[in-house]
């Protein structure tokens, strides 16, 4: 592998993440549970398709072969995306959404943070402008999760269930492969395990504080990083990419 | 949609340092936090403000429309209490 190709897997994995974290939240326009909630839901996720928007436009740079940053998110299959398995998951109750949303946020902010400094000066300067909209992404999902824990039995058990589903996917989020190797030895990305020590703080406080618990043993569900999703995805990559398959470069 | 969107707040936006904050609209939230949220995502988003206040609707104290006689039509034939006789300088863009 060049680090080239290095490179270009990565921002495709940074891109997807937020790419469909954000088509997923974008399914709650016009249904959010009241009218101020729906658009903070909407606009996070606006905030994301944007950040992936740019992201892809830069893989694109780099891949150097014709195709632009819309062929990347709506000509792709399944097996050529690398978001995280916990961003695909179905949004469910507003319990679930929050809890995926929080879970998500935390590992941004501090992956994020992180890349800031990184050598490759594109990928510093997306991140650097994109960190500012994943600290309120997170503020607005960890006082969420505090509402929902403390509020009354029924948030609390809805929001407890959420974890106990979701837990499996999270380990998936600090997967390292050789394309991470290449690319911290070059500066560019950063070591997901720093990351994980950072996360892992940052959760277990906001749910202790919240009267929530991580379930113990847990089967860890693995595979975005080689483009191995849950069922989940192929039907909203179905959703999403629709649209540009029917009319091909359609534009408002 | 629910019935219980949390109480109602009144939302005030200061669009540059300096400027008084003016009031824009209001919001419903259930606390402190959920309603300066939702006033950042709805009245700030397109670069508005540099800073919020919010404020429960309830704690408003107003006068009422049966005041206005006695509140503010005195003023009206007093015209000395008016600085209307001063010129204002170049360059003083909010008074």
């Amino acid at each position: 592998m060049t680090t080239q190709e290095a490179l270009f897997n990565y921002c495709l994995r940074l891109a997807d993440n937020h790419l469909i974290l954000g088509h997923r939240l974008s399914e709650l326009c016009s249904k959010g549970p009241v009218l101020e909630e729906d658009i903070a839901c909407t606009n996070i996720s606006l905030d994301l398709i944007g950040q992936a928007n740019a992201l892809l436009q830069y893989a694109a740079s780099i891949e150097n072969n014709g195709r632009n940053e819309d062929d990347l998110a709506f000509l792709r299959h399944e097996r050529h995306f690398y978001n995280s398995l916990l961003s695909e998951q179905p949004n469910r109750d507003f319990a679930f959404t929050m809890v995926k949303q929080f879970l998500i946020d935390a590992f941004n902010y501090y992956l994020f943070d992180e890349l800031k400094k990184s050598k490759d000066l594109t990928i510093s300067a997306l991140t650097t402008k994109g960190h500012k909209e994943i600290t309120y992404h997170l503020r607005h999902s960890s006082t969420w999760i505090d509402r929902l824990g403390l509020g009354t039995d029924e948030s609390n058990l809805r929001t407890q269930n959420a974890i106990n589903e979701l837990w499996r996917f999270t380990d998936d989020m600090f997967v390292m492969d050789e394309v991470d190797k290449m690319l911290i030895t070059d500066g560019i990305a950063t070591d997901l395990n720093i990351i994980k020590t950072k996360w892992q703080n940052t959760v277990n406080g906001a749910f202790e504080k919240a009267n929530l618990k991580i379930p113990e043993k847990v089967w860890m569900q693995y595979g975005s990083k080689q483009g191995k999703h849950t069922e989940h995805l192929g039907f909203l990559l179905a959703e999403m990419q629709h649209l540009h398959r029917a009319y091909p470069g359609v534009k408002w | 949609m629910s019935d219980n969107q949390g109480i109602l707040w009144e939302v005030f936006v200061q669009t540059k340092p300096g400027l008084p904050h003016k009031h824009c609209g209001s919001i419903h939230g259930h606390d402190k936090e959920m309603a300066l949220q939702n006033a950042r995502d709805l009245y700030t988003r397109r670069n508005e403000g540099t800073n919020i206040w919010i404020i429960p609707a309830s704690e408003i104290v107003a006068s009422s429309p049966e005041d206005t006689g006695s509140f503010f039509e005195p003023a009206n034939d007093k015209v000395y209490r008016h600085p209307t006789f001063y010129k204002i300088a170049d360059g003083i863009t909010h008074m």
